[in-house]
C-alpha cells in the first residue's frame, strides 16, 4: 500500500517518448493511433499498443456483460428462464437492444424470457430472434 | 488500384481524410476533423446502450464528413438501402467502376476487430477499395494495416439494427470544387466549434461536463454500478479511437495546422493550451481507473471535481479561442 494521499497520481505529458506502450491484450495484437508531441512541440501520429487505463475500463465492461451471460447459464440449466436470455447476454445485448434488434416490443422479450413462454414460440418467431443474435434457430433453443 | 491505407485515430476523420486524399486533396486527420468542427461533449443521459448513458467527446455521426462538403465546394451520393441484396449489388457496381466507397457499419459483426472491441456500435466507418473472390478489400482507419471481410460478414455489419442504424450506408464525392481550403473557412470552422463546446443547452459543451459531474458527485460509493458508470465516461475519452484526451490532442494537432491556414500565428499557442488541457483529461481518466481497479478507494466527488474543473478550464479556452478567431 502507498501513501495515503492518492490525490493526483503521476503521468507523464503526452510526449512522443512517453507514448504508452503497455500491451494491453484487449487490443490483440493491434496498435492504436494517438497523439503527441514531437520534439519540436508538434501534435503528430504515433501508433500505441496500448495503455493500461484503457484495458482496465475495456476488460471491466466486457467482463460486466460476460458475467451476465454466465449468471443467465445458471439459470437457463436451474429451468428459471430460457435460453434466448443466454444468447441475448452473450452477443452482448440487453432486453432494448434486443427488442430493437429482433423488432419485438421490450415486453415481448421480456415475456420471452421466461422458459415455458419460449418453448410456445412459432418457427417464425424463433427466426426473428435467432436473425437478430447471429444464430441458427437449433442453436437458439439451447446452450452451446 | 492506386490505394493508399493510411492509419488514423478515429473512424469517421480517418475515412474522410483518406478518402480526400485519394481525390487529390491535401488532406490530413486533424484537419477534416477541426474544418468540421468536430469537437464536442455531450452527456445524453435518456439515451442509454448497454445501460449506460451516451457520452460524446465528438459531434454527432456524420457530421465529419457532411462539415467538410462547404469548405471543400464538394458534394457527396449518400445511399442507403432497403434490403442487404441490393447494398450489396450497389456496392460492388461502384467497385467495378473503380470507387473507393465510404461506408458505415456496426463493430460487433465485423471479424477483424478484436473481440473485446466489439460493441454495439453502429455508427462505425470503413472504406472498401477492392473485392477478391467472396472477400471485401477493407481500409479500415482504425487498423495499422488494411483488412479483408467476407461478404455475409459486411452485409450483417451494413445492416445491423438498433441505434444509429447505418441501413447499408455508403458514401463517395461525385466532384469537388477546391482543393485547396481558404483561410475564412478555418475561422469559421473554429468560430462554430467555440459555439459548440459553450452552447445555451445544459446537456452539451462545458453544460454537459458539468451536468456529467452532478451525476458522478452523486453515485453510490459502495454500488458495483458506479464503477461502471466511470468507466463509460474513460472508454468513450479513451479507448474508442479518440487520439487520445477525448479528442483533445487530434484538435490540436489541427489548430497548428491552422495557424498556418488561417493565418493566425496565435493559434500555436491556443494548441499548446489545449494539449494540456488534454494531458489533465488523462489524468482524469488514470485516477478514474485505479478507482475501478481498487487501486485506490472510490471517490466520486473527487472525479466530479476534475470534470468541473476541466469544464472550467475549457470554458475559458474557447472563450479566447472565439475572439482568436474572429
Amino acid at each position: 500500500m502507498r501513501g495515503a494521499d492518492h490525490s493526483t497520481p503521476t503521468l507523464r505529458e503526452m510526449n512522443i517518448e512517453s507514448v504508452p506502450q503497455e500491451r494491453n491484450a484487449t487490443l490483440g495484437r493491434q496498435r492504436k493511433v494517438v497523439y503527441a508531441r514531437d520534439t519540436d512541440g508538434r501534435m503528430v501520429i504515433a501508433a500505441s499498443r496500448g495503455w493500461e487505463v484503457e484495458e482496465i475500463v475495456t476488460s471491466h465492461a466486457v467482463g460486466v456483460l460476460h458475467a451476465q451471460a454466465v449468471a443467465a447459464r445458471e439459470r437457463v440449466a436451474a429451468g428459471l428462464t430460457s435460453p434466448l436470455e443466454f444468447w441475448m447476454y452473450e452477443r452482448r445485448m440487453d432486453i432494448p437492444l434486443l427488442a430493437q434488434t429482433s423488432g419485438f416490443w421490450q415486453w415481448r422479450v421480456k415475456r420471452h424470457l421466461r422458459p415455458a413462454r419460449f418453448a410456445r414460440l412459432s418457427r417464425k418467431q424463433l427466426e426473428r430472434y435467432a436473425q437478430a443474435l447471429g444464430l441458427s434457430s437449433a442453436a437458439l433453443q439451447k446452450l452451446p | 488500384m492506386n490505394f493508399q491505407h493510411q492509419h488514423a485515430a478515429h473512424c469517421e476523420s480517418g475515412v474522410i481524410a483518406s478518402l480526400l486524399r485519394h481525390h487529390g486533396v491535401p488532406m490530413t486527420e486533424s484537419l477534416a476533423f477541426g474544418l468540421s468542427a468536430g469537437l464536442s461533449f455531450a452527456y445524453l443521459p435518456f439515451i442509454k446502450i448497454n445501460g449506460q448513458p451516451l457520452i460524446a467527446y465528438r459531434s454527432l455521426p456524420r457530421s465529419i464528413i457532411k462539415g467538410l462538403i462547404a469548405p471543400l465546394g464538394a458534394r457527396f451520393r449518400f445511399e442507403t438501402f432497403a434490403t442487404p441484396e441490393a447494398g450489396q449489388r450497389r456496392l460492388d457496381a461502384l467497385l467495378s467502376s473503380g470507387q473507393i466507397v465510404g461506408l458505415q457499419a456496426s463493430v460487433y459483426w465485423l471479424p477483424y476487430f478484436p473481440p473485446d472491441m466489439r460493441f454495439h456500435f453502429n455508427a462505425h466507418n470503413l472504406l472498401v477499395y477492392g473485392k477478391e473472390g467472396d472477400d471485401y478489400l477493407v481500409s479500415d482507419p482504425v487498423f495499422e494495416e488494411p483488412m479483408r471481410c467476407a461478404s455475409s460478414d459486411l452485409a450483417r455489419a451494413r445492416f445491423a439494427k438498433g441505434a444509429l442504424a447505418p441501413k447499408g450506408l455508403l458514401y463517395y464525392p461525385t466532384s469537388i470544387a477546391r482543393h485547396q481550403v481558404e483561410p475564412a473557412a478555418v475561422r469559421a470552422a473554429i468560430r462554430k466549434n467555440c459555439r459548440a463546446m459553450l452552447p445555451p443547452v445544459p446537456i452539451a459543451g462545458v453544460r454537459g461536463m458539468r451536468l456529467l459531474a452532478n451525476k458522478v458527485q452523486r453515485l453510490p460509493v459502495d454500488n458495483p454500478a458506479s464503477a461502471s458508470f466511470l468507466g463509460n465516461i474513460v472508454r468513450m475519452q479513451e479507448e474508442i479511437g479518440t487520439g487520445g484526451a477525448g479528442f483533445r490532442f487530434i484538435y490540436a494537432a489541427f489548430l497548428q495546422e491552422a495557424a498556418t491556414l488561417a493565418e493566425l500565428p496565435v493559434l500555436t499557442e491556443f494548441a499548446e493550451r489545449l494539449t494540456t488541457i488534454g494531458d489533465n483529461w488523462r489524468v482524469l481518466a488514470l485516477k478514474t481507473a485505479r478507482m475501478i481497479k481498487g487501486r485506490e478507494p472510490m471517490d466520486p466527488p473527487a472525479i466530479a471535481t476534475r470534470l468541473r474543473e476541466q469544464a472550467d478550464h475549457e470554458e475559458i479556452f474557447f472563450r479566447d479561442l472565439k475572439l482568436a478567431a474572429r
